[in-house]
């Protein structure tokens, strides 16, 4: 209740200088409108914008799951083999000093215009943070955990499963808070550079045609869904992992 | 009766044995003990003392069978030549309970580990025995240092093995938990072969049937109060030993690298 209040006034006081900074320029709102015009704009294109907004949740969803269960595989692979590690991890490295936003026209290019080109777009952006975050948490396993598995003549996939994949959870949760505030951008991005729906759609056209109020609207319903997007995570991670966030303090 | 006792008496084959280290170490071309010979009697308490940095956790690792990161040459036998592998339990100074985990999960982790059926009732008395009975479903952030250790403890006995290492157990507890601990550990351990490394004199003479002192000069006998252990602080004889084991430690051939 208490981070709701705090939001809700950082949110108000962000509205303040807002509006502040429009009465005192006397800047014209085709160029920034006040938060008042945004909001009437939201209240009239309603119905416009929750289509487009559907369409980009269905992406950003659909990549998030994909994308997170693609770089959760991978970090398990790369901890069960030493091959996959030796020929794969150099090549995932690579492979991020590739700027994704440039595969963006090829990925339309070949996949077309439709939603595949954003949910892959979504999927590139968030695959690399999941399994990085997951394989770095795999490898940090308590070395002492690891010493009495061994002295328990523990089977290494039960030593994976018992002891190493959960003491990992707490990486893995980071890395899908993350990917919960990437995926959205992947499927803007994937959006700008070729489609006929979706938010990044509707910014693009609302602001070609001057719409300025229109666009911040868009970008302020994307920005809500993100929000709510990372708190939904946060909130089932923090469930899941209540053992790793020192929730109850030890007593002496 | 614990289950030392129950296997000797049944005759479940050799239950305990004498262990015998002999060898050198190295780690890095730095050798850390060369020529040494170590011992652990069959069903007593020996005490591995000696100061920090000297080579009491590798030699207790060594027995283990755990990694040390350095090059060893030599043996380790059992009087009864059986094979140690499967026969030890192993008690670190860090409790090493799974956080996510509750009580009793930990202590039946060994079985879960080898894709064993859980025997929750073994668990159970054992919890009681070590008397966390009513923290059975709590996990390990809820517990104090002196009740997680005590997990720690059921979960060795669980794993019913006629050998305990035990390294530094009781060194992150505070004064009055940690005496209750070497009793309760003591009298629960009774029967099975244990090595304790410890750094505290002190421990060393309440808890071991033998004293061994590990120095950079080598291994050293120290001969243990006649009383058997527990021995009582206010033990004349105890308090005297502490002191000349404290000497030990400090003396000039002990801290000359040898």
């Amino acid at each position: 209740m208490r981070r709701l209040i705090d939001g809700c006034a950082a949110f108000a006081i962000a509205v303040a200088i807002w509006q502040g900074i429009v009465w005192f320029t006397g800047v014209p709102a085709f160029i920034l409108p006040g938060p008042a015009r945004v909001a009437q704009s939201l209240a009239d294109n309603a119905g416009l914008i929750l289509d487009h907004a559907g369409i980009t949740i269905l992406e950003v969803m659909v990549g998030l799951v994909i994308g997170a269960l693609l770089g959760g595989a991978t970090a398990l692979h790369l901890v069960i083999s030493p091959r996959a590690r030796r020929v794969f991890l150099p090549v995932m490295v690579f492979s991020q000093a590739v700027p994704v936003f440039a595969l963006a026209p090829i990925l339309t290019l070949w996949l077309g215009y439709g939603i595949w080109s954003k949910i892959v777009m979504t999927i590139l952006i968030i695959y690399f943070p999941v399994a990085s975050t997951f394989f770095d948490g795999l490898n940090r396993t308590d070395r002492g955990l690891l010493d009495l598995g061994r002295t328990m003549n523990a089977t290494p996939l039960q030593l994976l499963l018992q002891i190493r994949l959960p003491a990992a959870l707490p990486s893995f949760a980071s890395g899908l808070r993350l990917a919960a505030v990437y995926a959205p951008i992947g499927a803007v991005i994937g959006e700008w550079v070729g489609s006929s729906n979706g938010l990044g759609y509707l910014m693009l056209l609302a602001n070609g045609r001057a719409k300025t109020d229109l666009m911040f609207a868009s970008l302020f319903v994307l920005a809500f869904f993100t929000v709510l997007l990372y708190g939904a995570i946060s909130i089932v991670a923090a469930r899941v992992t209540a053992w790793a966030t020192g929730e109850s303090v030890p007593r002496e | 009766m614990n289950d030392a006792e129950q296997h000797n008496e049944t005759g479940q084959g050799e239950w305990c044995a004498t262990i015998t280290l002999s060898g050198r170490f190295a780690h890095e071309h730095v050798t850390l003990f060369d020529d040494l010979t170590f011992t652990i009697a069959q069903g007593q308490w020996t005490c591995l003392l000696g100061p920090s940095g000297v080579g009491k956790t590798t030699l207790l690792r060594l027995i283990a069978d755990l990694p040390t990161g350095g090059q060893f040459s030599g043996t380790i036998t059992t009087s009864n030549a059986c094979s140690l592998e499967g026969r030890i339990a192993y008690m670190a100074q860090s409790d090493l309970l799974a956080p996510w985990l509750s009580v009793r999960d930990n202590v039946l982790i060994g079985a879960r580990l080898r894709d064993q059926t859980l025997d929750t009732q073994r668990a159970n008395h054992l919890i009681e025995q070590v008397g966390l009975t009513e923290h059975v479903t709590k996990r390990p952030s809820e517990l104090s240092g002196g009740m997680r250790q005590r997990v720690a403890l059921a979960r060795t006995l669980m794993e019913d093995r006629p050998i305990a290492l035990l390294d530094e157990p009781f060194s992150a507890l505070d004064a009055r938990t940690r005496a209750e601990m070497q009793e309760l550990t003591f009298e629960l351990l009774r029967g099975h072969t244990v090595l304790l490394v410890t750094h505290d004199p002190g421990e060393a003479v309440r808890l071991g049937h033998t004293i061994t002192v590990m120095t950079e000069a080598g291994l050293q006998e120290f001969i243990p109060p006649s009383a058997p252990p527990v021995r009582a602080h206010d033990n004349a004889d105890a308090m005297q030993a502490q002191v000349e084991l404290m000497n030990v430690l400090r003396s000039p051939e002990a801290s000359c690298v040898a």
